[in-house]
């Protein structure tokens, strides 16, 4: 039986590397020419990363007949929240300079920026329902279905890296090619639950004539 | 079952006690070290702007550049931008769609010999040697704005000559109306031309009025010095109030013709860039707005200027026409 705890923390080590290696760059000045987009762009794919890596539990934890994947979760959409924020802070503070008139009409105006506030907006309330009381106000059915918009979330996350690259469409295809196998997993596992996991032996029911 | 005699095992060999009892914490305490370790190997090789290498370039140069300007203002009074950022920070898309990767992708590219055909709709057609090219007029120094399409900007201080003497010598007929130019296409040179990112070599045109303006230049250095891989060398075509992406680089031939020619990013979105493609704030890209630019080199945002502060010398080519329709 895996040590849970230590699982957890170290998931939360590495999920602090990617900030911990951008600050030590932005403190000796080493984040390139136009440091500010650097960031911003960092924090962004970063988002995604973790998006993805939170639907990919899932998965994993089924094919592998590891249930206790499950509990890594939600750190992984935290950190997914987490890395969002400061990417939406780079862009009101850096790109925008708070100018919320501003911010308002490129959001309607720009799909790309739509797009990308739809994905955090999404992700919202999921980070609020994330801790243990949440689960139980909410029961877990209704939990686990308001969680599916995690699914929305990273596809517009994907959309909106999509839309705003000029020509190299190569990374946002690439995680949108991830995206689709996480997400045609669950359509699988719907109708073939039988081929897309292993039931760990301790959980197999054991009929009562044995 | 064995049961091990008493003098099997020595007591030297006992596991200390508190080793012991902390083997699990030493194991966790590895485990927690070689993957953060192998996070931060896996963050530095996707993520970093390879920054560092440029240091022996920046030395090269007069100061190192490491000053902003180091002397070079344009006549407004703006400095030049820093060496190490000019050369590190590039839209060069034959070798690397990553900015910060160009210099790298583009190290040791070969630059002679280098021949320029000039052809087309012209008297005396000739291929020139690039010697030939550089003796035709004395290299000036002209420190321009240059603003790129994707909303940030720099002033690089070019050592060229203006276009306008090339052209003369090859005597345009009274018909041509359009200078193209073309960039080398060789992709054991410039790897990613194996890439269909773009459609390859890279094109662009201008107006002949435009070519012929004393502002358009060929600019075959940056800093007093010779131009480096990632900046276009060569020799390449500065537009300056025109987006970067019109100023094309490694020029192998350019055309004169009647028709206006073809540019590779209209060809590739036209919707989004267009022929002229002038500097205007008031003309917005489809997916972001021209307003403003973030110069390198500092924090804030800054106003885009019309057709980016050259107006007053180049406005007169568009009196009459609308540079929505036009962009």
């Amino acid at each position: 039986m895996p040590d849970i705890k230590f699982s957890k923390s170290v998931v939360f080590i590495n999920s602090a590397v990617p900030l911990v290696l951008l600050g030590w760059d932005a403190y000796h000045n080493r984040l390139g020419a136009n440091p500010l987009e650097f960031v911003t762009h960092t924090t962004g794919t970063l988002t995604l990363v973790f998006l993805v890596l939170s639907l990919a539990v899932t998965p994993l934890r089924k094919l592998l007949g590891l249930p206790w994947l499950v509990q890594l979760r939600r750190m992984l959409g935290i950190y997914a929240y987490f890395y969002g924020c400061i990417h939406l802070l780079c862009y009101i503070w850096f790109d925008k300079s708070f100018k919320f008139g501003e911010i308002w009409q490129d959001t309607f105006k720009r799909p790309f920026i739509f797009l990308g506030m739809l994905s955090l907006f999404v992700m919202t309330p999921l980070a609020i329902t994330s801790t243990n009381q949440m689960v139980k106000r909410l029961g877990g059915q209704r939990w686990n279905r308001l969680h599916k918009l995690a699914y929305p979330a990273a596809i517009a996350g994907v959309l909106h890296y999509y839309l705003l690259v000029k020509a190299d469409t190569r990374i946002p295809v690439s995680f949108g090619i991830v995206l689709a196998l996480l997400l045609g997993y669950r359509i699988l596992n719907k109708f073939f639950p039988s081929a897309t996991q292993r039931i760990p032996a301790r959980n197999l029911k054991v009929s009562k004539s044995d | 079952m064995l049961i091990k005699k008493d003098d099997d095992v020595k007591s030297s060999e006992i596991t200390d006690e508190k080793l012991y009892h902390g083997r699990r914490k030493f194991i966790r305490g590895a485990i927690l070290a070689a993957t953060a370790t192998t996070t931060g190997l896996l963050y530095r090789k996707l993520a970093v702007p390879s920054r560092e290498k440029s240091n022996a370039d920046s030395a090269k140069s007069n100061d190192g550049g490491k000053s902003a300007g180091s002397g070079y203002l344009t006549p407004e009074g703006e400095a030049a931008n820093k060496f190490e950022d000019i050369t590190n920070y590039n839209n060069y898309y034959e070798f690397s769609t990553a900015k910060d990767g160009v210099a790298e992708e583009a190290k040791g590219f070969v630059t002679r010999p280098w021949t320029v055909e000039v052809s087309g709709l012209v008297h005396k057609a000739k291929t020139f040697d690039l010697e030939d090219i550089l003796r035709l007029s004395p290299l000036e120094d002209r420190v321009y704005r240059m603003r790129c399409v994707e909303a940030w900007s720099m002033v690089i201080p070019w050592l060229g000559f203006p276009l306008s003497k090339i052209l003369e010598q090859v005597e345009p007929m009274s018909g041509a109306k359009y200078v193209k130019f073309i960039t080398l296409f060789d992709p054991k040179r410039m790897p990613n031309q194996t890439e269909s990112i773009l459609p390859w070599p890279y094109v662009e045109g201008l107006r002949l009025d435009e070519a012929m303006h004393p502002l358009t230049i060929l600019a075959a250095g940056l800093y007093g010095k010779m131009l480096l891989p990632q900046n276009g060398a060569p020799l390449r075509l500065v537009v300056p109030w025109k987006y970067g992406f019109k100023s094309i680089k490694s020029i192998v031939q350019i055309v004169l013709t009647d028709k206006q020619p073809n540019s590779t990013w209209s060809d590739v979105a036209p919707r989004e860039y267009g022929f002229y493609s002038n500097v205007n704030p008031q003309v917005s890209h489809p997916r972001w707005s021209q307003a403003s630019e973030r110069r390198i080199g500092e924090w804030g945002r800054r106003d885009t200027l019309m057709f980016n502060g050259y107006g007053n010398q180049v406005a007169q080519l568009y009196s009459g026409m609308d540079l929505k329709a036009n962009y």
